[in-house]
């Protein structure tokens, strides 16, 4: 019973964490007024940048390095996400688009340029089989030696590789940032009244720029950690499937907390694959239950919305552009 | 005397008004330079001339008779989204939920084939079904609407959470239909056509193309000519100029949604009992979200919708053909779509801002 707990515990670890980026992710964003619909899409892109590089790294050589393995993807992966993110920045911040219709199309273009290049990047270096690139798989479910030995406790909380690790530390200082820093004080302004800021001398644009590339950064490690650390290196079309919109639930539940978005992912992660666990399931009673992290999410829009508590509230600029000159 | 002025190298104001043919330019030119994008990204890929790879393009959509009639069924199911999409649009209600509620609606159709099968005439079944697959479609959006209309909850992520319900809700009841766990659901009643649309002309989609077409045209007199219209227009525009004037915007909005919901709903209809005679979590394929960036290229006019969808559906036909031909991922198509959206989602701000360079100053 004990161990089946465990397992469980760690199981909605591994499965809250790519959910976990995302939601820090897009909570920076939001912070900013920003809704980016594209995470999604961005988080296909973190996956497909690593898997491109990575691909190209361990087709070099013939003993890749692991930390270079890491390295490599780590910066591709921050990249490409950073650019889709950029595209959504220069819609929506200088060219003042709407941004649901801007981050809904980031989002198509974001999953096409994953399933595209996992479908046909074989193809284009001449190759045939299916991509598996083991040795950054390996590098990244890479866990401290002494954690199998530790039993029950190592097993459950230690022997995870490093990015699950770093998503918890990124969150706390997300939330540092926002919530103690003149930088976040300044971001919160911006999210909320952007004339207020922009009178108060902020700059808007850069503050909005900014918190969206880095938030689209953040979120495209999720990716990362998916393609390398969940699934060893491998790519399926469509595999990382509808967690960038999990990733945007957990947003809500957290109430635009980063803290909070920490034990929320785990919980949606259990949500997730708690199914497996319950026994004498049937499949239909599994899809159903499969159901409820958004059931929640929605109930928790509804009881916000209603008891209008201010901190509980999003961004009261969120999904507006910022134009100085209109009234 | 120098009095040194710090003017901005770029001002950037706000348009009052741009004449109808110059914004069309400046869209057309979008368009071009998209294509111009798109098909510099696939010759990098592929190395082919780039005419080549139009020519090939248009072979997706009008090589044969099928192919064309594909394309006009692909067409008229977009915009058959994109027209329930728009009047709650107009109303600024931002329905992200097309996909969720066009699978309710396939969802109750698929229940009645399944159930009912051959047990009423055909005609009366149909009529069931039709019935049962507005009847959820309006369920499925009234649930936001009611939330926003009362408590002002925030509609986009509401109606984005209730297209996961909706999938699972499907998944759900395939995994009751399909006891051996396989989670594919086979065409009904493909013996007997209960509860299939008509062929009419010999044409498996003609019913189809010419449903949509028809409620495009009811659609643009709704729009333009009726009250109706004209009230979610005013509580789109401002909810306090619509308070002002006696109208009561919760009523309005409860009933502009739920017209965007059975719409749904009928191309839930459309695409089980009138296309593929089962249903998958898949059935909308996306178009929920396509169909909003149709409704809003085309700035709400249903007319210029026909004209948008078509451009999109022969976007992707041509994209997977070029996939084909030359072995590579169906995915580009979604890359492409992708471009194509960007420059015209971009090429807004040139047609409402205009931009002042700084002038030369006088001596």
């Amino acid at each position: 019973m004990l161990t089946t707990l465990a397992h469980f515990i760690s199981a909605s670890i591994i499965q809250g964490t790519p959910l976990l980026y995302g939601a820090v992710g897009e909570i920076l964003t939001e912070k900013s007024g920003n809704l980016n619909l594209g995470i999604p899409g961005i988080m296909y892109v973190g996956g497909i940048s690593g898997i491109i590089s990575g691909y190209i790294y361990e087709r070099s050589t013939q003993a890749p390095n692991p930390y270079l393995c890491i390295i490599i993807t780590l910066l591709s992966a921050l990249i490409g996400s950073a650019l889709m993110s950029l595209i959504y920045s220069f819609l929506t911040i200088t060219l003042r688009a709407n941004q649901n219709v801007t981050g809904l199309a980031l989002t198509t273009f974001g999953i096409g340029i994953g399933n595209f290049f996992g479908g046909s990047l074989l193809g284009f270096f001449g190759d045939s089989g299916s991509i598996a690139l083991n040795a950054t798989g390996a590098a990244y479910k890479a866990s401290l030696p002494f954690a199998s030995k530790l039993g029950l406790f190592g097993e459950t909380f230690l022997s995870f590789g490093f990015l699950t690790y770093v998503a918890v530390v990124v969150a706390i200082i997300a939330s540092y940032i926002i919530n103690k820093t003149k930088v976040g004080l300044n971001l919160r302004a911006v999210g909320e009244s952007p004339a207020t800021a922009d009178a108060a001398g902020i700059n808007v644009t850069l503050y909005k720029y900014v918190s969206t590339v880095v938030g689209g950064a953040i979120a495209g490690l999720g990716g990362l950690y998916f393609v390398f650390d969940y699934i060893g290196g491998t790519w399926t079309n469509n595999g990382f499937g509808d967690r960038g919109w999990l990733a945007v639930a957990i947003v809500i539940f957290a109430l635009w907390k980063p803290k909070s978005a920490i034990f929320s992912s785990y919980l949606f992660g259990g949500l997730y694959i708690c199914c497996v666990y319950i026994p004498g399931l049937t499949n239909s009673d599994k899809e159903l239950i499969k159901m409820a992290p958004y059931i929640v999410t929605i109930v928790v829009l509804i009881l916000t919305s209603i008891k209008k508590k201010r901190e509980n509230l999003p961004p009261a600029s969120l999904g507006l552009s910022y134009f100085r000159e209109e009234r | 005397m120098h009095e040194k002025t710090h003017e901005p190298l770029i001002h950037i104001t706000k348009r009052a008004f741009l004449e109808p043919w110059k914004a069309l330019i400046v869209r057309i030119c979008a368009v071009l330079l998209a294509l111009l994008t798109a098909g510099l990204f696939i010759v990098l890929l592929t190395g082919l001339n780039p005419l080549e790879v139009y020519a090939e393009m248009f072979k997706g959509s009008f090589s044969t008779n099928r192919k064309f009639w594909i394309l006009l069924q692909k067409t008229a199911m977009l915009l058959c989204i994109a027209l329930a999409v728009t009047p709650a649009f107009k109303m600024k209600f931002w329905n992200l939920g097309a996909e969720g509620q066009v699978l309710a609606g396939g969802l109750a159709c698929t229940a009645c084939m399944f159930y009912l099968k051959d047990s009423l005439p055909n005609w009366l079944l149909i009529l069931i079904m039709i019935a049962a697959s507005v009847l959820s479609g309006i369920i499925w959006a009234i649930i936001p609407a009611f939330f926003k209309a009362n408590w002002n909850t925030n509609e986009t992520l509401f109606t984005l959470m209730m297209n996961y319900a909706a999938i699972q809700l499907v998944s759900f009841c395939i995994a009751k239909w399909v006891p051996n766990g396989s989670g594919v659901l086979p065409i009904l009643n493909s013996s007997t056509k209960a509860g299939w649309l008509p062929t009419l002309f010999e044409k498996q989609y003609f019913l189809n193309v010419l449903i949509v077409a028809v409620i495009t045209v009811v659609m643009y007199v709704y729009l333009k000519y009726s009250k109706h219209g004209y009230e979610l227009s005013v509580v789109g525009e401002s909810q306090n100029t619509a308070k002002y004037i006696g109208i009561n915007v919760k009523k309005i909005i409860l009933r502009t949604v739920a017209l965007s919901g059975a719409i749904c709903g009928v191309s839930g209809f459309l695409l089980v009992s009138g296309t593929g005679h089962t249903i998958s979590t898949g059935l909308a394929g996306g178009n929920g979200f396509t169909a909003i960036l149709v409704s809003w290229l085309a700035k709400f006019n249903p007319f210029i919708m026909v004209l948008t969808s078509l451009l999109i559906s022969f976007l992707q036909r041509g994209a997977s053909q070029i996939a084909s031909s030359y072995q590579m991922d169906d995915s580009i198509s979604d890359i492409v779509t992708g471009i194509i959206l960007f420059f015209i989602i971009g090429c807004e701000f040139f047609i409402n801002y205009k931009i002042n360079f700084r002038k030369k100053e006088d001596k």
